[in-house]
């Protein structure tokens, strides 16, 4: 009985995807959407993926992570990189079929960097496991700063520091990517979150999934249950690493420059923010709070200087009247009209 | 070696920086159990501050100082009251993330009034210059103040904590907020005093940051924020001699390691010894480990 | 070590009766004990919070572990079930020595226990509880789980059969759906011990498992404290203030003072024990 109930939920959530997919696709083809808002689709699609991924570690595995970006930006660099060794070596021009690779490429990648950071940062609790990954994530765009890649034919070569190296640069230490394919489309991204939330939704649904948020809601009892928590804290943690670095693929693509100083810190903030707002462990808030927040700065473009005034007030008053015990209560109020059926089903900490 | 001291000199300079930064932090993540990401933003008004003051107000630079200090005070006091009071019983990811909107109205506002074109500080403290070894080593007045400062407010804040009825009224807080407040502790005015205490450090910070490194703009105090959170982590958060320590252990790492390894490379090394430090003392270097009661 | 031999070594005890030795039921003479702890201590900076602690308990006994607060029992469970180390000797589960193990290999070779102040998964579903218990009895991965192989379907309905079957032993199945969290007190208590039995333990340790409950709900738990022995023919280890249920129920009781066994035997032994007696009630007056 409960399965199916979690099932027809996850088929409601992708049918309300796509709909929310094809109503943008028909106004971008109607030409009803303004030219910034078109530009900011691919955006969304990103940063809806950064934030459903980034649910996974803190809200379902329960583990701060600040460094979020840096799996992004790994996977942005392996994206161009992989696009561009495809079309060099194999002569591959499909810009579909090269944006999927290139988007596993860059997933994998990101996820082997979720392993290596993983080791270290999952000992940690709390604070200490914050800070952490916001340390990796700021060495791992300290280093790419570093790094000049160029293609040679079929040869990729690498320095370290050293920008003369053969053929033609591709990643130019600090000033990044240049001339990149913009290979990236709307609904290849979309594509991308319908898969980012299926692994997410069938992650959170399973037992690997159930262990995972039992090492949250009790560390000790779930050793006590014989759950071995650092292999689950793990596990949601590369999961979230490969989906941001296949997101941070997709965002590598879709601009024709790009440098390592995007992946700042404030972007992991950023989607961080995301998480939050949508309501923690909250797949669903996650993905409107995205593409909310993604688009708004678009949408205060008339208050000009004002808009990120604006931003973070908006911020600080939404943190304020959500974590309100009298607004909460309202809220409690309204849900607790959905009757017993409803309450049962909100046990589940997604969904 | 001559240039091997310059560096170490400097590296001490800016690790007074951050512990005096990462001072505030610590304290507040004591008493108030956050992250308090404003913190950064908190020295940029300070800063401007100082630098309003001389520049506009042709004030002397002591003068500036102090009234960089009232200002960031009172800011401290008021975002703690409007708003991190009210999410004292929230979930401490509510905090964050309104510490980080605060953190925005900060840089925007500052970008409002100030923009983002670069000031450039005014050398207020240069007294000139010590020179060594013929002049080989030349140590600036501001290196030295920086290091006094940080000296003097090393033993003034551990006297403070240990011997004051206001300092014990902390730690008590800091240590269980209800108890404290059941021996009658006025745990909201204890916490307030603490942003007061840390806010006015930052003040401190921003101007000795600024002499020492002299472009001010509105993001200046994200990065210096970002690493003194590093140093009172390293240090082991919550503990005010391991922020001294984090913050000059730090400071030292990254001038060395920007002088002798690489440049671009500075920061990433900043944050690879806090990772290596953290494997082997999960609790920092002073803090001590909280084992869970089972 | 052989089942010979241990049979012979628990007759000789039986004959030559040394403190140390544990209290089996005669049913339980001729298997290896579930549990074996030979001077097992820890120290915690200096301070020895228990020491010396031997017990044998016997494949389907109930055994009672009392003594007065911060006498140690609650360290007792702890360094049975790994979450501290104990600095001193050793703990054969089964016969099998579990030095150097964690919590979760000893869960595994068949310790399961509740905690004193209950560790339900507060968020999840009280099904859902009890499926983390089965967890381990549950065999396939997360690439199964999320691309819904087929072994996925089967497996998931043969768990939620299972995690039904084991809630009805405390006629809770119709509050499978409920939030664990919001569970009332005495339920959180016996879904605490329905997600330990999950596990298939040979061993179950239940830390207080009355405390907070009325008279009847006590009375009720008793019951079925037996009858999840003779149903899964496991032992059962308690501790219990309330005296009624340990005198009641357990067949061998161990009682702790100052982190040291003052004494061991059956029911009737420890109630007329002088020792006990003037642990719990002090010392009588001199004179």
């Amino acid at each position: 009985m409960k399965l199916k109930k979690s099932t027809i939920n996850n088929i409601i959530s992708y049918g309300i995807v796509i709909i929310a997919f094809i109503i943008c696709q028909s106004m971008i083809s109607s030409g009803s959407m303004s030219r910034s808002l078109r530009g900011q689709m691919i955006p969304i699609c990103v940063y809806i993926v950064m934030a459903v991924s980034l649910n996974l570690v803190v809200g379902i595995s329960g583990e701060l992570s600040l460094g979020h970006a840096g799996f992004m930006c790994v996977g942005a660099f392996s994206g161009i990189i992989a696009s561009a060794w495809l079309t060099a070596a194999f002569g591959l021009e499909n810009e579909i079929v090269r944006l999927i690779l290139a988007m596993i490429a860059g997933g994998i990648v990101a996820g082997v960097f979720g392993v290596l950071i993983g080791i270290p940062v999952l000992r940690l609790r709390g604070d200490y496991l914050a800070i952490v990954t916001l340390a990796f994530g700021e060495i791992i765009r300290n280093v790419l700063n570093c790094l000049y890649f160029s293609l040679d034919g079929r040869k990729l070569y690498v320095a370290f520091n050293n920008p003369a190296i053969p053929g033609t640069i591709l990643v130019n230490g600090p000033n990044g990517a240049k001339d990149v394919a913009k290979i990236s489309t709307f609904p290849v991204g979309f594509v991308l979150i319908l898969f980012a939330l299926f692994v997410v939704l069938n992650l959170v649904n399973s037992r690997s999934g159930r262990a995972i948020m039992a090492t949250r809601d009790n560390r000790i009892a779930a050793e006590a249950m014989g759950i071995n928590v650092t292999k689950y804290k793990m596990m949601a943690f590369v999961t979230a690493a490969v989906l941001a670095g296949m997101a941070g693929a997709l965002y590598g693509l879709n601009f024709s420059t790009i440098t390592a100083a995007k992946f700042k810190f404030d972007t992991s903030i950023l989607v961080l923010v995301f998480v939050v707002l949508g309501g923690i462990g909250n797949i669903w808030g996650s993905i409107i709070a995205a593409a909310l927040l993604t688009v708004l700065p678009e949408l205060l473009r008339a208050f000009a200087d004002y808009r990120m005034l604006i931003y973070a007030i908006v911020l600080i008053l939404v943190m304020l009247a959500t974590n309100n015990p009298m607004i909460r209560s309202l809220f409690g109020r309204l849900i607790h009209r959905g009757g017993p059926a409803a309450q049962a089903q909100k046990g589940g900490a997604a969904e | 070696m001559v240039s091997f001291l310059r560096f170490l000199i400097n590296g001490i300079s800016l690790g007074s920086v951050y512990a005096i930064i990462a001072l505030g932090y610590t304290m507040v993540y004591g008493i108030a159990k956050m992250l308090n990401f404003a913190h950064g933003d908190v020295i940029m008004v300070g800063a401007y501050i100082a630098f309003c003051a001389i520049s506009y107000l042709s004030l002397p630079p002591v003068l500036a100082v102090l009234c960089a200090m009232a200002v960031c005070t009172a800011l401290g006091v008021i975002i703690e009251g409007l708003a991190y009071r009210p999410l004292r019983q929230s979930a401490s990811l509510a905090v964050l993330i309104t510490a980080i909107g605060v953190s925005y109205f900060l840089q925007n506002t500052a970008l409002l009034i100030w923009s983002s074109n670069p000031k450039i500080f005014p050398s207020a403290f240069s007294f000139g210059t010590i020179k060594l070894f013929d002049g080989n080593l030349v140590i600036s007045s501001e290196t030295i103040l920086t290091i006094i400062a940080n000296i003097v407010i090393m033993i003034a804040l551990t006297l403070f904590t240990g011997r004051t009825k206001m300092g014990k009224a902390m730690r008590a807080v800091s240590e269980d907020k209800g108890a404290a407040e059941l021996m009658g502790i006025n745990v909201n005015r204890t916490i307030s005093l603490t942003f007061a205490i840390g806010s006015a450090l930052a003040a401190i910070a921003g101007v000795l940051l600024c002499s020492a490194y002299p472009t001010l703009q509105p993001t200046t105090g994200s990065m210096p924020g970002i690493k003194a959170f590093t140093a009172a982590v390293f240090g082991g958060i919550g503990s005010i001699p391991g922020a001294m320590i984090g913050g000059l252990l730090l400071g030292v790492i990254e001038i060395l390691g920007k002088a002798y390894i690489s440049t671009e490379l500075g920061d990433a090394l900043v944050f690879a010894v806090l990772i290596v430090v953290l494997l082997f003392k999960p609790a920092g270097l002073l803090g001590k480990p909280v084992r869970e009661k089972v | 070590m052989t089942q010979t031999e241990n049979k012979k070594r628990l007759l000789d005890t039986k004959m030559v009766p040394a403190p140390s030795q544990g209290i089996i039921p005669e049913r339980d003479y001729y298997s290896t004990p579930v549990l074996e702890a030979r001077h097992l201590g820890i120290e915690f900076g200096g301070l020895k919070a228990v020491e010396d602690f031997n017990l044998i308990i016997g494949k389907t006994e109930i055994a009672g572990l009392i003594g007065p607060n911060g006498a140690g029992k609650t360290t007792v469970f702890n360094l049975l079930t790994k979450v501290y180390q104990p600095t001193m000797g050793t703990v054969l589960v089964n016969g099998k020595d579990t030095a150097g193990m964690n919590t979760v290999q000893a869960n595994k070779l068949g310790i399961a226990r509740t905690f004193q102040n209950i560790r339900l998964f507060d968020n999840m579903t009280v099904e859902d509880n009890v499926r983390i218990g089965l967890h381990n009895q549950v065999k396939y991965g997360m690439f199964t789980g999320i691309f819904r192989l087929p072994g996925y379907w089967k497996q998931e309905k043969r768990q939620h059969e299972q995690a039904l079957e084991l809630l009805s032993l405390f006629d809770m199945q119709d509050l499978a759906g409920v939030r664990a969290g919001s569970l009332p007190y005495g339920a959180q208590r016996r879904l605490e011990i329905v997600r330990a039995l999950a596990t298939h333990p040979s061993l179950l340790l239940l830390d207080e498992p009355a405390a907070g409950m009325n008279p009847h709900e006590t009375e009720e738990l008793m019951h079925n404290i037996i009858k999840i022995r003779d149903q899964f023919q496991i032992a059962i280890m308690l501790i219990e203030h309330d005296m009624n249920l340990v005198m009641g129920i357990c067949e061998g009781i161990c009682v702790l003072n100052y982190g040291r066994i003052i004494a061991k035997g059956t029911a009737d032994e420890i109630q007329a024990n002088p020792t006990v007696i003037e642990a719990y009630l002090g010392k009588k007056k001199e004179g």
